[in-house]
Order: C-alpha cells, then sequence, then structure tokens
C-alpha cells in the first residue's frame, strides 16, 4: 500500500478501525480532536458507532457496555479528560474488560495547557484510578509507530483482558508523516469471548454472562486480585519492548519516550559532531517498563551514567532510577508543564554534565 | 541529504500549506518527511508556522528549533526566527511587504517579492507558491514537478486548472533569487 501522509490523531483512528475497532465513545478536548472528528466521519461507513457523549465519564462507561457485550472499542482524550475517565477505567480493569484509550497528552495540572506534556506518566503506568491495577501502557514515538501500534493494542486488550492504554502527546497527534497500514500481521492467538454478555436464554447452553467488578466477599476480591496480579506478572515477563539506538558502548545512555525521544536522537548527533558518543533508550512500552534492555545497556562498561529527559518533572526517572538500582547515577533533563526541550538545550546538558 | 525547516507567516498567507507541500514532495521522492504545525491559541490573523523536515534519513526530531532554512513571510515571523536559522543556513524573506533587512551576516539571505510576483499573475494568493519556488531553487530540496504533484492531489481534480499559475509563482519565484 502507497504512504499517506496523515496526521497522528486521524492516523491513530484510521488504525483503530482497521483494528476492527467499530465503536468509539468520546467528548471533545485538545489536542485530539482529530481523533472522535475522523471517527465520526468513518465509522457509520464501516457499520460502526461514533458517539459524542454528554462527558468523559458518560463515554467510559459507554466503553464498558460495549467491551462487555464482547464489542472492541475505544475512547481517546487528552490529561483533564481522562483524569475524569479513571474512575470507569479502573473499572473496566476489575471488570477484566478489554478496550483502548488514547491519552494525547497535554500540559498539566488542572486545565494545563494545550501543548504537548508527558506530564501524565506517573498516573498512565501506576493505574490512574483506585486500585491495585495496571493498564498495558504503549508510547509510540511516530505517527507510523502510534499505527503499528494500534493493533498490538487491541489484540493486548483481548488477549490480557485488560485496558490498554496509547500514551502520546500533543505532537505526536497534531504532526504530519508519512503512513503505511499494512494488512493485518497479528500473530497472537485471541481468546474467545465467552465471558461477554451477549444475549442468554434458556437454549444457550451456558451459564447467564455477568460482568461486574463488585466483589463484596474478601475471598473472592482477593481471587480477583490474584488474577489480576498473576495476569500482570506474564504481562511484565513477555511484553515489555524497547528501541536501544546508538548504545553500544555508549558513555551516556539517554533515557526518553515519546516526542522526546526523537528529539534526543537530534542532540545524540549533535554530541556525536563533538566526538562524545552517546545512545538513547527508549521504552515503547512504559507499563511494563523494559527493565531487562535498560540494564542491559547500563551495564556496558563504557557506560558512565544515565540521563532522563522528560517533558515533566521527573516521572519516568522514578522507573530509570529503580531500574539502574543505584549502581550508576542518573540524572534529570527537562521541565514540568508544557515546555519542549530542544536537541541544542539537551545536547548541552549532556556536555556540561560531562564535566560535573 | 537533510533539510530542517521552519516557515512562518500571518494566518492566510498560506504557510502551513507551502510547508505541507514540500513534506508531500519530499514523500513522493521516497524521503523521510515531518510536517509539525505550531497548534497554540492562534487566532485568526495572528501568526503561524510550521516545522518541516526533509531527509535521506529517518527523521530524528520533528521539533525545531535551529534549522537550515526559514521562510519568513511577514515582519514578526523574520523578527521572531531570523536567530533560529543556523550558521550557513538560509533565511528567506517576503521583500513585498517586510521592509527590514537581515542582520544576520554568517547565512545566506534571500528577497524575494512574493506578493509583486502575485500580483503580476494577477492573484494574490499565489504569494505562498513564489516563497516556495525560490526555497526550491535555493536549496532543490526537491523537484518542482513533485510539489506540483502534491498540490494537485490538495486541490483535487476540479481544480487542476490552477496549477499552471502555481507553476508561474514557482518559476517566477525562482528567477527572483537567481543573479
Amino acid at each position: 500500500m502507497a504512504k499517506k501522509l496523515m496526521k497522528g490523531c486521524e492516523a491513530v483512528a484510521e488504525a483503530a478501525i482497521q483494528a476492527g475497532c467499530h465503536y468509539f465513545f468520546g467528548y471533545p478536548i485538545t489536542p485530539q480532536n482529530d481523533i472522535p472528528e475522523y471517527m465520526s466521519a468513518r465509522l457509520p461507513k464501516v457499520g460502526g458507532c461514533f458517539l459524542q457523549a454528554e462527558s468523559e465519564v458518560a463515554a467510559i462507561n459507554m466503553v464498558y457496555g460495549a467491551a462487555a457485550s464482547g464489542a472492541r472499542v475505544m475512547t481517546s482524550s487528552s490529561s483533564p479528560g481522562i483524569s475524569l475517565k479513571q474512575e470507569g477505567i479502573s473499572y473496566l480493569a476489575g471488570a477484566e474488560l478489554p478496550c483502548v484509550v488514547v491519552n494525547m497528552v497535554r500540559g498539566g495540572p488542572g486545565l494545563g495547557s494545550i501543548q504537548p506534556s508527558q506530564g501524565d506518566y506517573f498516573q498512565a503506568t501506576r493505574g490512574g484510578g483506585h486500585g491495585d491495577y495496571h493498564p498495558i501502557v504503549l508510547a509510540p514515538s511516530s505517527v507510523q509507530e502510534a499505527v503499528d501500534l494500534m493493533q498490538d493494542a487491541f489484540d493486548l486488550a483481548d488477549v490480557y483482558r485488560t485496558p490498554v492504554m496509547i500514551l502520546a502527546d500533543g505532537i505526536i497527534g497534531q504532526m504530519m508523516e508519512p503512513v503505511e497500514f499494512h494488512e493485518k500481521t497479528s500473530t497472537r492467538e485471541l481468546p474467545k469471548k465467552d465471558w461477554a454478555a451477549t444475549g442468554w436464554n434458556p437454549e444457550s447452553g451456558r451459564p447467564r454472562a455477568i460482568v461486574n467488578s463488585l466483589y463484596i466477599e474478601v475471598e473472592e476480591l482477593q481471587e480477583m486480585n490474584d488474577r489480576l496480579q498473576a495476569r500482570y506478572k506474564v504481562i511484565r515477563e513477555n511484553e515489555a519492548r524497547a528501541e536501544l539506538y546508538n548504545t553500544e558502548n555508549a558513555e551516556i545512555i539517554l533515557c526518553a519516550y515519546g516526542t522526546v525521544a526523537r528529539i534526543c536522537k537530534s542532540a545524540i548527533a549533535l554530541c556525536e559532531k563533538q566526538g562524545v558518543k552517546v545512545g538513547l533508550f527508549r521504552p515503547i512500552t512504559v507499563w511494563p517498563f523494559p527493565e531487562k534492555e535498560l540494564a542491559g545497556a547500563m551495564a556496558q562498561d563504557s557506560v558512565k551514567k544515565a540521563i532522563t529527559v522528560e517533558i515533566s518533572s521527573g516521572q519516568m526517572l522514578e522507573d530509570v532510577k529503580l531500574t539502574v538500582n543505584g549502581k550508576k547515577p542518573v540524572e534529570f533533563f527537562g521541565k514540568p508543564g508544557s515546555y519542549t526541550p530542544t536537541a541544542e538545550e539537551i545536547a548541552e546538558f549532556i556536555m556540561k554534565s560531562r564535566e560535573a | 541529504m537533510l533539510w530542517t525547516n521552519i516557515f512562518a507567516g500571518f494566518g492566510g498567507q498560506g504557510v502551513l500549506l507551502i510547508g505541507q507541500l514540500l513534506a508531500y514532495a519530499g514523500m513522493y521522492e521516497d524521503k523521510n518527511v515531518s510536517w509539525l504545525p505550531s497548534y497554540g491559541p492562534e487566532m485568526r490573523g495572528g501568526t503561524a508556522n510550521c516545522s518541516v523536515v526533509v531527509s535521506d534519513e529517518p527523521v530524528a526530531s520533528p521539533v525545531i528549533n535551529m534549522a537550515d532554512c526559514v521562510i519568513a513571510m511577514n515582519r514578526p515571523s523574520l523578527d521572531k526566527f531570523e536567530a533560529n536559522v543556523l550558521p550557513g543556513g538560509k533565511l528567506f524573506i517576503n521583500s513585498s511587504i517586510i521592509d527590514k533587512k537581515a542582520t544576520r551576516t554568517d547565512i545566506e539571505v534571500y528577497y524575494v517579492p512574493c506578493n509583486e510576483i502575485a500580483d503580476k499573475l494577477g492573484n494574490p494568493k499565489v504569494a505562498n507558491m513564489a516563497m516556495l519556488g525560490a526555497y526550491l531553487e535555493a536549496t532543490k530540496a526537491v523537484k518542482n514537478e513533485s510539489v506540483l504533484d502534491a498540490l494537485l492531489y490538495k486541490l483535487g481534480e476540479k481544480k487542476a486548472h490552477l496549477i499552471p499559475l502555481n507553476r508561474e509563482a514557482i518559476e517566477l519565484g525562482a528567477e527572483s533569487i537567481r543573479n
């Protein structure tokens, strides 16, 4: 298929439809409005349903309903809207329902700004809502990768019966890049959704499907939690993914995800001109965090330290520190809010950090 | 080959469009490209800009601070982005409406009378294409034909009759910076 130049938001929406998602429930907020806009035009043509809900809370509960009936379903929003959806996401996790939630992160806290940010890392990777759960969180750094990850997102959601979040930022959403839509290449075996509430009658030959996240008995709640934790263990072991760029024999390892990782690559080129070899560790899944890949890169004798770069006050920094576990220094460069660092600023920080 | 560019002007001058045409043209030539608009709380008549990267290698940062080329279609854009041209880079100034000269001496500066060219062609809307013509002449980043292919895609067949006019604007823009 020929390449198309597409805006990130529109490409994400198209990729979802091609992954078999025919249901979208959302509420407008910048910088992700192109997703619902695209869905509203396309979904009716594929026999699907687009619905602009009265609020984010309503939208995520419609997602719950569609997911409970076994449909591939998604919603999208940006930071303040995602906060409103957190109760629903917790319910989806508790009811073991698959769905995809896209967060085109903007500056916060509060209404913040409409500019890109990475301030929702903690919220995304630590669960976000109440209770002991994690969504799987994927962090694309290009429009093409966002497209490719959408297919994975729906498959992962179905395989592990869990909400999956696409954690991108306003730049990924608003930028245009060439994309190719590949034929579905999923190699995963998708489980039958025999738990779905699809209509029961006495002739069904199966028990009624009841989708619920309420377990009044302590033992039953314990059982559900054990089931989730066992699943998370499998996810941690099998689904962590990262890109290692230029890390072999590097002196410093930059740690960054999303758009910032791209800016880091430009900074790496600037450092190379000054004769300094810098590598990049870029998690593609931020939950589960790809500990092995980072630990492997950091274990090289050539590596003196890690520098984490984020549009936040240092959130992924904590996962990097937990992984490096005090063996080598971990420094931080970035600002909270919406300030996107430039390649020149990152390179300057690296060069100064070497002198210190 | 790597060209990092910032296209800037006021809303309505078509700077986002010529940036997009460059990105499309690069893609048609199997190059790696990215197009990133400023999407702040912009208002009608306010300033607009976009960062465009055209490269043989995968595009690293789509966010451009220091650019190989800055295209300034109006005075506020020149004031804002003159400092963002890399040493040895190129600065394109719409001399029809910017009376100020560039102050940098470590870059190449091109003065393009965009609006005069457009007026000569009888359509003020093609001033941006004249600027793009000058840019293509100076950088050879992509072929003019690829840009026109991109324009045809954007316009659609119904407006294909506008292609010759735009071709002329590109050519006159290119001619304006030839010595």
